[in-house]
């Protein structure tokens, strides 16, 4: 049974966070895989979502926010359905990953951290994703494209516009 | 644990093993600089100012987190050591605004005084500094970001001191910044502790920024008057106007019961002196009926002149006098004295918030079974009955977490409600209302009783299993009920009481004897001790309590009534006018309901404006002394003398000063530079009780009889009069504990909140201010 009998989260979250909550000797330790599958529901860090977090370990919310601002992979205001983060790491930045990251720039009139108006596309330089066999690449939400050039980022765009037409 | 030898800067030093390097060189008298570290709370290792040498070790070491062992070998101060400090000093310096000259710390700044021995003069960086605009948090707390040096002091006090929780640090690396838990306003006790522990300027008080500057103030080490846990506080005082004026209140030396520690109120809750209300000059009551300024010289003429002409036409038992919980015991010894002996009244009494009498009856022919504050604080074991300390009682509540964080002291609650100390607690249980009694019968061994108490089985036996204990009783339990818990822990071994009350003399008050039943230290009307015969001619049968008072005189059975600093007509809703034919002489620092209904209002100092001790809750005294100063105004204790005077008394009978020779005595005038000499010698003289007690007005002249007759007042001068606290020691007695849970205990409970003690947080500004802060927070959460 869910501790939490008004959450914000889906029935199955809710039953993972139950969970979670149990297998660390501090309940505090599962705080950031916590915020994590949060931000994957609801897409960002809102405040209900802090609050709630804060509920089920029994600290304030303002311990949260204390870890939760530390990572810049948790964010507190909505991305757009699909984020884009451009790795600009060194082996990134030696193949290019600073051209790639302004053609995303241009061809999405936005800026790091930008949202677009329609809601659909956010753009973020990241830290090291873990690519350097591959470099430059970067991450849309969970999936990688790698061994990048600036005229693959026309396409990489369109193929999610599309995604999103299809209504997937 | 044992002892372990090492060596610092050449020189051989012993500590216990485990000791933080740093803490076994400031106690040696070797000085390691340190921003993060602070004394009580955990270890931070982030300002990297400790760093020492130590041999066989790479890289230099945090003196604050390494602890010492056999036969390590330290360098403390070296050139390298010396780079690296200014080193940091300089990151340190890279985005500070240097504004020392307008900063409230500045003077008194730890970084400040880093920059100055280290030197970093010169910066390396030619980048313009990030400037942010200062935040205002709440009435009492002001940030302002680029002072700030991440010290994380004031985190962790908030968190681990408090208990609170309200402040937090956020982002990382340069963009990391204190935080307050509303967003960009604090919701907390509004102590100030961030404000204190702040070894810079970033968090400002906001009573006192941009006031003063640390060296144009005068400090005065006295007492807090606000409540019965009576912290030590320095007032910094400045000249004004009309006297000398508050304008900090902190505990500047860190000493006393209190240590670190003051609440809001002690730290902001003095403006009540400036107060606009403040009666300044006395006031009699004209043909008009209508209150009219006068000069002390009238007042106390026709004060003198009607208590005589009562006490001619009506004799004795025709007046009555009600005392205070905020007066000094000098005054309140004064105060009994003076009824008792010049207008032979046995009607006396005070607005009691404890019942003192009862606890002390309990006690008589035990010894050592009364805890002091720092008892309290280093106990291995409490139960806690009743009250709510964290409200009420706040450096109690800081006492027990402490002990609790650091002794692992175990701490046992058992309340009708909840209380915050339930998270310290081992263990705890909660009552419905008349529960203690059964809780107490079944500690006692009544296994019935415990029936249907949730937890109350392995609370009885945890507390059985502790060898030592303190038991702190709400002033809630009195009578019947104080004596039910008592009288358990009487009957094992070390056990230890304290009952807590309400006002910074409370427990003084009734120590004094403003008892209509009791004399000072609770001694009977009648006898043969000293006091007996000191007190020769008085009346002996019982005087009226406080409520009894009231109504006599409400029904014309009271000639005149002497009202010192308590406000009767509020406390008990005395309808207006209920007084007409009393003459009703009020002193007091304003014009209450009591005070406007009176004849004759004498205005009189508050505790910041006058010297004397007090007692707390606890029985541990303390030196007040002479802060501020108001044109207008004089201390209860000489207005009381002069009334004597003007009565035709000899004062001498009343106030032992001088000697019989007549003391003569240089006080240092004459002495030029060697001026300050005549304070040093002061507190050696004062020590051995030989302090010039030139005037009658001095109320150190009346401690003397105050030790000689009160048994429990055996004061350790020499640490009184340095300013620390003296404890006593009841437990000698003269009355039975039956006769006294006959008679009614006359206790009003009061429950002062985090921001109120009544008369004088009504009138605190600044209080008040913090008040609704806190007031609007809890409107908005709801």
């Amino acid at each position: 049974m869910s501790v939490e009998t008004m959450s914000i989260f889906s029935p199955e979250l809710s039953a993972r966070f139950d969970e979670l909550v149990t297998r660390y000797p501090m309940k505090r330790s599962a705080l950031i895989p916590m915020l994590l599958y949060a931000q994957d529901e609801v897409g960002y860090l809102s405040d209900a979502v802090i609050d709630e977090i804060a509920r089920r370990i029994g600290i304030t919310p303002l311990d949260v926010r204390n870890v939760a601002t530390y990572y810049s992979m948790l964010r507190f205001k909505p991305a757009g359905k699909f984020n884009v983060q451009v790795c600009t790491n060194i082996s990134c930045m030696l193949r290019g990953g600073y051209k790639i990251f302004d053609r995303f720039q241009e061809r999405l009139g936005i800026g790091h951290k930008g949202v677009t108006a329609d809601g659909l596309f956010s753009l973020e330089e990241v830290e090291c994703i873990g690519a350097c066999c591959w470099a430059p690449a970067i991450q849309v939400n969970y999936d990688f494209h790698d061994e990048l050039t600036e005229e693959q980022v026309d396409a990489i765009l369109e193929q999610y516009r599309s995604q999103n037409a299809g209504g997937r | 644990m044992a002892d372990v030898t090492f060596i610092v800067d050449g020189k051989t030093l012993t500590a216990p093993a485990g000791t933080l390097l740093i803490d076994a060189c400031r106690k040696a008298g070797i000085e390691i600089p340190a921003f993060c570290y602070y004394p009580g709370l955990s270890l931070q290792a982030a300002c990297r100012m400790c760093v020492v040498r130590q041999e066989k070790v790479p890289k230099l070491q945090t003196a604050c987190t390494t602890p010492v062992a056999d036969g390590q070998v330290f360098i403390t101060e070296s050139p390298e050591i010396a780079q690296a400090r200014k080193a940091t000093l300089q990151l340190l310096l890279g985005n500070h605004p240097l504004d020392c000259p307008v900063c409230d710390a500045g003077g008194e700044c730890e970084l400040q005084d880093m920059t100055f021995k280290y030197g970093a003069g010169e910066s390396l960086y030619v980048e313009a500094k990030q400037h942010r605009e200062e935040q205002k948090w709440s009435p009492a707390v002001y940030f302002d970001r680029p002072r700030c040096i991440l010290c994380y002091r004031c985190v962790r006090m908030c968190g681990e001191g408090m208990d609170v929780w309200a402040l937090g640090i956020q982002n990382r690396g340069v963009t990391a910044v204190i935080a307050p838990n509303g967003g960009d306003h604090l919701d907390c006790e509004q102590c100030g502790m961030c404000i204190d522990v702040c070894p810079v300027g970033a968090l400002t008080s906001g009573t006192y920024r941009y006031k003063s500057r640390p060296w144009e103030m005068k400090h005065v080490s006295t007492v807090c008057t606000h409540c019965a846990d009576g912290c030590k506080v320095t007032l910094g005082v400045r000249r004004a106007n009309d006297g000398m004026e508050i304008v900090r209140a902190d505990n500047r030396d860190k000493s006393g019961i209190n240590g670190d520690f003051l609440c809001a109120k002690g730290r902001f809750g003095f403006d009540f002196v400036e107060s606009a209300e403040r009666l300044t000059q006395p006031l009699v009551r004209n043909s008009a009926g209508v209150l009219e300024p006068t000069t002390w010289e009238k007042a106390i003429r026709h004060v003198a002149k009607r208590f005589q002409e009562i006490l001619s036409a009506r004799g004795a038992g025709s007046m009555g006098v009600i005392g205070s919980t905020r007066t000094t015991n000098e005054e309140n010894y004064l105060l009994q004295k003076f009824a008792r002996t010049v207008l032979k009244t046995q009607h006396i009494d005070h607005e009691r918030t404890a019942d003192y009498a009862t606890f002390h009856g309990l006690l008589v022919g035990s010894t050592g079974r009364a805890a002091s504050l720092k008892e309290i604080a280093a106990a291995p074991a409490i139960l806690l009955l009743g009250g709510n300390p964290t409200e009420e009682h706040p450096l109690l509540a800081w006492s027990l977490r402490s002990d609790v964080r650091l002794n692992h002291a175990r701490l046992y609650v058992a309340n009708t409600q909840a209380i915050r100390l339930e998270r310290q607690a081992a263990q705890s249980v909660r009552l419905s209302d008349g529960g203690y009694e059964k809780l107490v019968r079944g500690l006692s061994g009544d296994e019935a009783a415990l029936a249907g108490l949730p937890g109350a089985a392995a609370f009885r036996d945890a507390l059985a299993g502790e060898e030592s204990l303190v038991v702190i009783c709400g002033a809630e339990f009195r009578g019947a009920a104080l004596a039910a818990p008592m009288r358990w822990g009487l009957s094992r071994p070390q056990v230890k009481f304290a009952l807590l009350s309400d006002g910074v003399n409370a427990r003084g008050a009734a120590d004094m004897g403003l008892y209509p039943d009791l004399m000072p230290g609770y001694q009977l009307l009648a006898g043969d001790r000293p006091i007996h015969t000191e007190y020769a001619g008085m009346p002996t049968t019982s005087g009226k309590d406080y409520a009894a008072m009231m109504e006599a005189a409400g029904s014309g059975g009271l000639d005149g009534l002497l009202v010192v600093g308590a406000d009767p007509f509020a406390a008990l809703g005395v309808a207006e006018g209920a007084l007409k034919d009393t003459f009703l002489v009020v002193q007091d620092c304003f014009l209450t309901r009591t005070a406007a209904q009176a004849d004759v209002v004498l205005p009189t100092a508050s505790l910041y404006e006058k010297t004397g001790t007090v007692t707390n809750s606890y029985g541990d005294v303390q030196m007040v002394r002479k802060a501020a100063d108001k044109a207008g105004v004089k201390p209860d204790f000489e207005i009381l003398v002069r009334l004597a005077g003007a009565m035709g008394v000899d004062v001498r009978m009343l106030v032992p000063f001088g000697d019989a020779q007549g003391a003569r005595a240089d006080m240092g005038q004459t002495r030029g530079a060697q001026a300050g000499e005549a304070d040093r010698h002061a507190v050696w003289l004062a020590a051995n009780g030989l302090e010039p007690k030139l005037s009658p007005f001095d109320p150190l002249a009346i401690l003397d009889e105050v030790e000689r007759l009160v048994p429990e007042y055996k004061l350790d001068r020499l640490n009184l009069f340095a300013g620390n606290e003296s404890t006593t020691e009841p437990g000698a007695g003269f009355v039975s504990v039956e006769s006294l849970l006959q008679r009614k205990d006359g206790v009003v409970a009061t429950h002062p909140g985090l921001f109120d003690s009544g008369l004088l947080s009504e009138r605190t500004s600044a209080l008040q201010e913090i008040r609704r802060h806190q007031e609007k927070l809890a409107v908005a959460a709801d």
